[in-house]
């Protein structure tokens, strides 16, 4: 996240040059993005690939 | 809002506490504790009934009690106190004002009406569908209604954390990164909502189906969608017992994170993998590929034990470098001797941290393999491996932590401090004992949920080995210490809460005062502790380790024997 102006750096406290933040400190700034990833992860990789395996399986015959 | 919201300053942290987030983490709190006490008390009840000398409830009070322990404790105790831990760990941690403390109010009615309408809905004696509610099994539509209420209130709560997190950025509370402790309560909070709305997604049409409106409900489908909240509720607490662990030995000993990096890195594997392992509920079962479940338990699952296994790391190395930078430097273990053991805050988590470890964790990955879960599932090893991560794991944590939250949070004085230090040792044991014996049954093939092992009047008779009576007999009386280590901690929590000292101004006793190190609290800072100095950590780590192997391997020994190629 971005505290200097500019997406991805800051303001040093030593003068007006602009430290850059390491992408995966900037990843895990990002709260909504953590939460977006933490919640589509197991959806997708548990619940719907799930759901899909049970939808494929083919009804006994009456 | 903000400039009517009022703030005390901690004497012993420096932090400032929005006074609607203390009073708001106190009503969670105490919530937490009470549901606590009629859960545990259940839970005696169903241990005493395992044991077949005393075998004490008949069985349709077996199976009501077994519903009613499984929801207080596994629901209500734990996220009523880990809505507790987000309010500290984003408006007391970030020094900032609670989002929106009437919302906050508002789940925490939410909560507290959906707990007790399902616990009321149990007791009438038609919902004893046990926890898990398994369709076709069929509860009242109340024991559906309240489980969605208390989820709702419980959204609602996280949705507060979140609010706070964004007011703190925009006021400018905190600098650069959130502490670390917040950023374990953050992991916490995504595994919630995850979790929360999974329960929705099944629990209504499942609550439509018992009100008659949907004719049928899928049994292996809700077995799917239902375990994405029954497991990763428990998921949520792991990450906020973490956090708990860290924020613990940051109060107690101004220790820093061994690496901010290794911590986040480890809790940023729980958001992403640590869900995925509900997986390994449905390993034996018929219709799902062998793909699915291998993919999200032994590869996925594997990634959130690695994350497990940095905290492992981390942890003990936290307190090993402050307990060294206190001067503690004789030896591999003087650190160790000379921690405050007699401090129940730190005693319960290092208890909690070794046991959680050496017990949950170790059986947790081999529940979790789709190959020897087959000698255990169903039985009782797999109680006995929850009751190690939820009980000597999150609960042994929470209550620790309960004797910082006392006088730092609530302002009040423990009421029987030699009690107190007593408490983490009684109940861990006996959460221990607990832990071990249902495995120790379980690995020799005795089923969970069963009210009658003997199976006296079953017409298909089995006899177990007479070592499984013994360790159910020995589970018995776990669970009598573990119950009497819980009622030890509700009476003093309970006394000290109404009736205890108040603590005014005065500081805390801990091993860097912040009025004197001139620093801000390491429990609400960034930083780690720039030292790599931890050999006696590196050294129990190793036995951790060997521990873990050599288990591993037996059990595949053990499944060799059990189904022999020939």
């Amino acid at each position: 996240m971005s505290e200097g102006g500019t997406p991805g750096t800051r303001q040093t406290s030593g003068g007006p040059e602009k430290e850059r933040i390491p992408f995966w400190q900037r990843v895990c700034d990002n709260h909504f993005l953590l939460l977006f990833i933490g919640v589509t992860m197991p959806t997708v990789l548990y619940i719907l690939w799930g759901v899909m395996e049970l939808v494929g399986i083919p009804v006994a015959p009456q | 809002m903000a400039a009517t919201t009022q703030f005390r300053t901690c004497p012993t942290t420096g932090l400032k506490i929005d006074l609607a987030a203390q009073s708001l983490i106190k009503a969670n709190a105490v919530a937490a504790v009470v549901f606590l006490a009629i859960g545990g008390l259940f839970g005696l009840s169903i241990a005493l009934t395992r044991w077949p000398e005393i075998h004490l409830l008949p069985v349709d009070w077996f199976y009501m009690a077994l519903t009613a322990h499984g929801l207080d404790v596994l629901l209500c105790w734990i996220i009523f106190f880990e809505v507790a831990v987000l309010y500290f760990a984003s408006a007391v941690l970030l020094n900032c004002r609670l989002a929106a403390p009437r919302t906050a109010w508002v789940a925490f009615v939410l909560m507290v009406v959906g707990a007790a309408l399902t616990n009321v809905t149990v007791l009438q004696g038609e919902s004893s569908v046990m926890f898990t509610s398994y369709t076709p099994l069929r509860a009242a539509p109340n024991f559906y209604l309240g489980l969605i209420i208390f989820a709702v209130g419980a959204l609602v709560a996280c949705g507060n954390f979140f609010g706070t997190l964004v007011i703190a950025k925009e006021e400018r509370t905190y600098e650069g990164s959130v502490p670390l402790v917040t950023f374990g309560a953050l992991t916490a909070a995504i595994i919630a909502v995850f979790t929360l709305a999974s329960g929705a997604v099944i629990l209504i049409p499942t609550w439509l189906w018992s009100l008659g409106y949907i004719n049928h409900i899928d049994p292996v489908m809700y077995k799917l969608v239902w375990w994405a909240m029954g497991h990763s509720s428990q998921q949520i607490n792991v990450s906020a017992h973490v956090a708990v662990w860290y924020a613990v030995a940051a109060i107690l000993l101004g220790a820093k994170p061994l690496s901010e990096k290794a911590s986040r890195l480890a809790f940023l594997l729980y958001i992403f993998f640590l869900q995925l392992a509900s997986a390994h509920h449905l390993l034996v079962e018929p219709g799902i590929s062998s793909e699915w479940k291998i993919f999200n338990t032994s590869y996925a699952m594997y990634l959130a034990v690695l994350g497990s296994m940095i905290h492992a790391l981390t942890v003990p190395g936290t307190i090993e470098a402050a307990q060294r930078k206190l001067g503690f430097n004789k030896g591999m273990f003087e650190w160790l001797r000379k921690a405050p053991w007699g401090n129940p805050a730190f005693s319960g988590v290092f208890l909690s941290l070794v046991m959680f470890g050496f017990l949950g964790g170790i059986s947790g990955v081999v529940l979790g393999t789709e190959q020897i879960n087959l000698i255990m599932h169903n039985t009782l090893y797999v109680p006995g491996h929850f009751h190690a991560t939820v009980v000597t794991g999150t609960t042994l944590t929470f209550m620790a932590v309960t004797y910082l939250i006392l006088p730092l949070i609530l302002q009040r004085d423990v009421m029987f401090p030699r009690m107190a230090q007593w408490q983490p040792y009684v109940f861990g044991l006996g959460a221990a004992g607990i832990s071990l014996f249902m495995m120790g049954a379980g690995t020799l093939g005795v089923p969970r949920r069963h009210w009658d092992v003997t199976f006296a009047d079953s017409p298909f008779g089995f006899e177990f080995p007479s070592a499984a009576f013994m360790m159910l007999a020995l589970n018995g009386l776990s669970a009598i210490l573990a119950a009497t280590g819980g009622l030890m901690y509700v009476v003093n929590v309970v006394a000290s809460v109404f009736f205890g000292k108040k603590t005014a101004d005065k500081p805390m006793k801990v091993a860097v005062p912040v009025s004197t190190s001139g620093q801000p609290a390491a429990v609400g800072a960034y930083g780690s502790a720039g030292s790599l100095n931890i050999p006696g950590t590196i050294t129990l780590v190793t036995i951790f380790f060997v521990s873990f192997v050599l288990y591993y391997y037996v059990n595949w020994k053990y499944l060799a024997e059990v189904w022999p190629l020939r």
